[in-house]
C-alpha cells in the first residue's frame, strides 16, 4: 500500500452536496475527515444539536454539569450520573487513623463527619501513607462511610453476645483496647460530644495513659488549639495522640470516596460489665425546657379553646410552645414564647397552630427540621416555611389529632401522663 | 419521671470533689456551678455528714461559698496551682473511703479536659457514671442512677458501690449560699503530696479566640454555576399543602409525619 492520500472527487462532491441523497450517509458515520492535503478536517456543520425551536444549538461547556442550556434535562442527569466521586484506594497502610464515630440515633452527624474530615487532613500530613478506620459501635440506620471518609471500617453491633445498644461504655471500651493493640493507631479521634464521643475518649485516656487534648478545634501535625473552661482560654499545645475534637474542627470529606473496607477483630479481651441500662424513663415534656425539646406544639392567635391545646399537648407528648400574641394576651406564659424574644428552638418537629408567622417568630424556628402549620389562611408566611401545611379550622384538626392520639396510647398501653399536675403547674405559672 | 424522695441516709459516705468556677463573662472566681450541683446532690443523700474535698490553696475565697450551703467542714489538700490533683484525691480517698464520689463534668477554668474522674475512678477500679441528673435509689449496695440525655431525656443505670459520677446541669439547682455558715464552716488542712504537671508548664494559654464561622463554599466548576450560585434564590422548599378533606384526613397526615419522624410513639 502506498501512503499517497487517493482523492475521491465523487464522495467529495456528495460531501459538499447538502441536497444529494447520499450526503447524510457519507456524513454520518465518517469519522475524521482528511482534506486534500491530508489535514484533518473538522465539519463545522456536524457540531450542535437542533434545539426545541428548531434553531441550531451548540454547547461549548465542554461536558461539565451545568452548562450553558444545550443539555436537555435527561443529558444533564445522565452527565451528572456518569461522573461518579473519584475513589480514593489506600492497599496497604503504613498506620491508621481511628476515629470512633458517635452514630448518634444510627446516623452519622455533622459532628462525626468533621471528625473524618480531620482524620483525612491529619493522614495528609504524614509523609507515609495512612488509612482512616471509622469505628461504628452499634446499630447503623442510615450512615454512608464511603462518601464520608471512611478506608476502613469496624462495624460491631455486639461483644461477647451482648448487645452494643444503650449505655454500655465498658463493652465499647474494650472494643477500642481490641484496635489500639491490634492496629495501634497513630491518632483516636473522637467528636467531644454529649452523645458518648467525650465520655468514650476520657474513658480511653484514662485506660491507655494517653492525655486527650479535650475540645481542639484547630489540629494540625504538630500544634493542637484546644478550648479551655468557660470558653475563655485557648490552649496551644503540641498535638496529643488522643483527640476529643469540637464541633467544626474541620471541613468533612466531599469530594472522594472511600473503600470503608471491613476489618475484622481478632480477639476482644473478655469484659464483665459494672454498669446496668435499665433503659430510657418516661419524661414529662412540660418539663422539658424549651430550647433543647426534640418535639413542640407551639399556639398563637388562631387557638380558640385553650384546654383543648393544652390535652392535644398532653396526649401528643409535645412541649408547649407560643408565639407572642398568645403570651401577651395571657393565655401562654412568657418561658414558652419561641421567637427573637423569647427562645430560640431546635426542635425536631415543631407544630404550628393557628400562628401565621412572623419573620421574628420563624427566626425562632430557624432550625427546626420538620415545621408543621395549621392555618385557616393559606398565604401566610409560616405556610412558605412549613413541610406540611394544613389549612383549615384550627380547633376542628386539633380535636381530630387529640382524638387519634388518645386512640393510639389506649391502642399501644403508653402509661398515661397525669394531667392533673400538670394543670396544677399551669395554674401556677 | 419518677419522683425521688430519698430521705439523707447516714450510713451512705458521699464526699464531693469541689473545684474553684469562674463567671463567664466577668472571670471573677465563684463557686463552680456543676460541682455545686454535686454538692446538692450529696446534701440530699447524706445531708451534713458528706463531705467535700478540695485539692488546692485554702486562702480561695470562693471555697466558702460551698461551705456556705451547710456544711460545717471541707477539706483541703493544700497544694500549688499547676498540681496534679487525681495522686492526692487518691491517697484521701484510700484513708477516708467514699461510696459515691460527686463531680462536676469539666470545671470552669484551666484547661478543663474533665479527666479527673475518669483518672480518679481508673486509678481506685470504681465504675464511673458521666452526667448524672439525680441518684434514685441505693439498695443492696447498687444505686439506681438518672443520667441525663441530650434534649432532656433520662436514662436509668444501676451500678453497684463505690462509683465515681459526674453531674450534669440537668440536676437539681444548688441551693442559694448564706453568709453565716459561710463564715462558720472550717477548713481541715491537710498537705497533699502531689507532683507538678510538668506537661502543661510547656503550653501556652491564651485569651480564647473567637472561631472563625465556617463559610459556604460554593465548589462550582464552570463560570455559569458560579453565576448561578451567586444570584440565584435558594430554592423554598415549599412543602407539602392539604386544603381539601375532612379535618379527620387533614389529622391522619399530620399524624403520618409525626409518626414517621418518630415522635409519637
Amino acid at each position: 500500500m502506498s501512503d499517497i492520500i487517493r482523492r475521491n472527487p465523487r464522495n467529495e462532491w456528495i460531501l459538499r452536496n447538502r441536497l444529494h441523497p447520499q450526503h447524510d450517509e457519507l456524513t454520518a458515520g465518517s469519522g475524521p475527515v482528511r482534506g486534500p492535503t491530508g489535514l484533518l478536517r473538522k465539519n463545522p456543520h456536524a457540531v450542535g444539536f437542533i434545539g426545541p425551536n428548531g434553531i441550531k444549538r451548540i454547547d461549548r461547556s465542554a461536558g461539565t454539569q451545568g452548562g450553558a442550556g444545550g443539555l436537555s434535562l435527561r443529558a444533564r442527569g445522565r452527565s451528572a450520573e456518569a461522573a461518579p466521586l473519584p475513589l480514593h484506594r489506600v492497599e496497604q497502610p503504613d498506620f491508621y487513623v481511628a476515629v470512633v464515630v458517635d452514630l448518634a440515633a444510627g446516623r452519622l452527624s455533622n459532628h462525626d463527619r468533621d471528625v473524618l474530615g480531620q482524620a483525612h487532613q491529619l493522614v495528609k500530613a504524614q509523609a507515609d501513607q495512612g488509612a482512616v478506620v471509622a469505628i461504628a459501635l452499634g446499630e447503623i440506620r442510615d450512615a454512608a462511610f464511603d462518601t464520608t471518609g471512611a478506608d476502613r471500617l469496624i462495624h460491631l453491633t455486639e461483644v461477647h453476645g451482648q448487645p452494643l445498644t444503650g449505655y454500655c461504655p465498658e463493652l465499647k471500651l474494650a472494643v477500642l483496647r481490641a484496635v489500639d493493640t491490634e492496629l495501634a493507631p497513630r491518632y483516636w479521634l473522637f467528636p467531644d460530644s454529649v452523645h458518648g464521643g467525650a465520655d468514650l475518649g476520657a474513658r480511653l485516656g484514662a485506660r491507655l495513659g494517653e492525655r486527650p487534648a479535650v475540645q481542639a478545634w484547630q489540629v494540625d501535625a504538630e500544634q493542637t488549639v484546644c478550648r479551655g473552661g468557660s470558653h475563655r482560654t485557648d490552649w496551644q499545645r503540641p498535638t496529643a495522640r488522643l483527640l476529643l475534637l469540637a464541633e467544626e474542627c474541620a471541613l468533612p470529606i466531599d469530594e472522594t470516596r472511600h473503600e470503608a473496607r471491613p476489618i475484622e477483630l481478632a480477639a476482644i479481651p473478655p469484659v464483665a460489665p459494672r454498669i446496668e441500662d435499665l433503659g430510657p424513663v418516661e419524661v414529662d415534656p412540660s418539663k422539658i425546657a424549651l430550647g433543647e425539646a426534640e418535639f413542640i406544639l407551639a399556639a398563637g392567635n388562631g387557638i380558640q379553646d385553650w384546654g383543648q391545646f393544652h390535652r392535644a399537648a398532653t396526649a401528643l407528648g409535645a412541649t408547649e410552645g407560643a408565639s407572642r400574641v398568645a403570651v401577651d394576651d395571657g393565655n401562654m406564659p412568657r418561658f414558652r414564647q419561641v421567637g427573637a424574644t423569647g427562645t430560640w428552638v431546635t426542635a425536631r418537629v415543631y407544630i404550628a397552630v393557628g400562628i401565621s408567622g412572623a419573620i421574628q417568630h420563624l427566626q425562632g424556628i430557624g432550625q427546626c427540621d420538620k415545621v408543621v402549620a395549621i392555618n385557616l389562611d393559606g398565604g401566610c408566611d409560616m405556610i412558605k416555611r412549613a413541610d406540611l401545611s394544613v389549612i383549615g379550622d384550627s380547633q376542628g384538626i386539633l380535636g381530630e389529632l387529640l382524638a387519634l392520639a388518645e386512640a393510639r396510647q389506649n391502642g399501644t398501653e403508653t402509661p398515661p401522663v397525669t394531667a392533673n399536675t400538670r394543670e396544677e403547674e399551669r395554674n401556677v405559672a | 419521671m419518677p419522683n425521688s424522695n430519698v430521705n439523707p441516709e447516714r450510713n451512705i459516705r458521699v464526699a464531693t470533689l469541689v473545684s474553684v468556677g469562674q463567671h463567664p463573662k466577668s472571670g471573677r472566681t465563684r463557686r463552680a456551678g456543676q460541682d455545686a450541683r454535686a454538692v446538692e446532690l450529696g446534701l440530699k443523700m447524706a445531708g451534713t455528714a458528706s463531705r467535700l474535698i478540695h485539692v488546692g490553696d485554702m486562702a480561695e475565697p470562693a471555697l466558702r461559698q460551698y461551705l456556705g450551703m451547710g456544711l460545717p467542714q471541707l477539706s483541703v489538700l493544700q497544694a500549688g496551682p499547676d498540681a496534679d490533683a487525681v495522686p492526692a484525691l487518691a491517697t484521701h480517698l484510700d484513708e477516708q473511703p467514699a461510696d459515691i464520689v460527686l463531680t462536676g463534668v469539666r470545671a470552669e477554668s484551666g484547661e478543663a479536659s474533665g479527666m479527673v474522674p475518669y483518672l480518679l475512678a481508673e486509678r481506685l477500679g470504681w465504675p464511673l457514671i458521666p452526667r448524672i441528673a439525680d441518684i434514685q435509689t441505693i439498695d443492696n449496695g447498687m444505686a439506681e442512677v438518672l443520667q441525663a440525655l441530650p434534649r432532656g431525656q433520662r436514662r436509668l443505670l444501676r451500678v453497684p458501690l463505690p462509683f465515681v459520677a459526674t453531674v450534669d446541669n440537668a440536676a437539681p439547682e444548688a441551693r442559694q449560699y448564706a453568709f453565716g455558715p459561710s463564715r462558720r464552716g472550717n477548713f481541715a488542712v491537710s498537705l497533699a503530696n502531689t507532683t507538678a504537671d510538668d506537661e502543661r508548664q510547656q503550653w501556652q494559654e491564651l485569651p480564647a479566640k473567637p472561631r472563625p464561622k465556617r463559610l459556604n463554599v460554593v465548589k462550582a466548576k464552570s463560570a455559569a454555576d458560579r453565576f448561578k450560585a451567586a444570584t440565584a434564590k435558594p430554592q423554598g422548599q415549599g412543602g407539602k399543602v392539604i386544603r381539601d378533606g375532612t379535618d379527620r384526613e387533614k389529622a391522619e397526615a399530620i399524624m403520618a409525619l409525626l409518626v414517621a419522624e418518630g415522635v409519637v410513639r
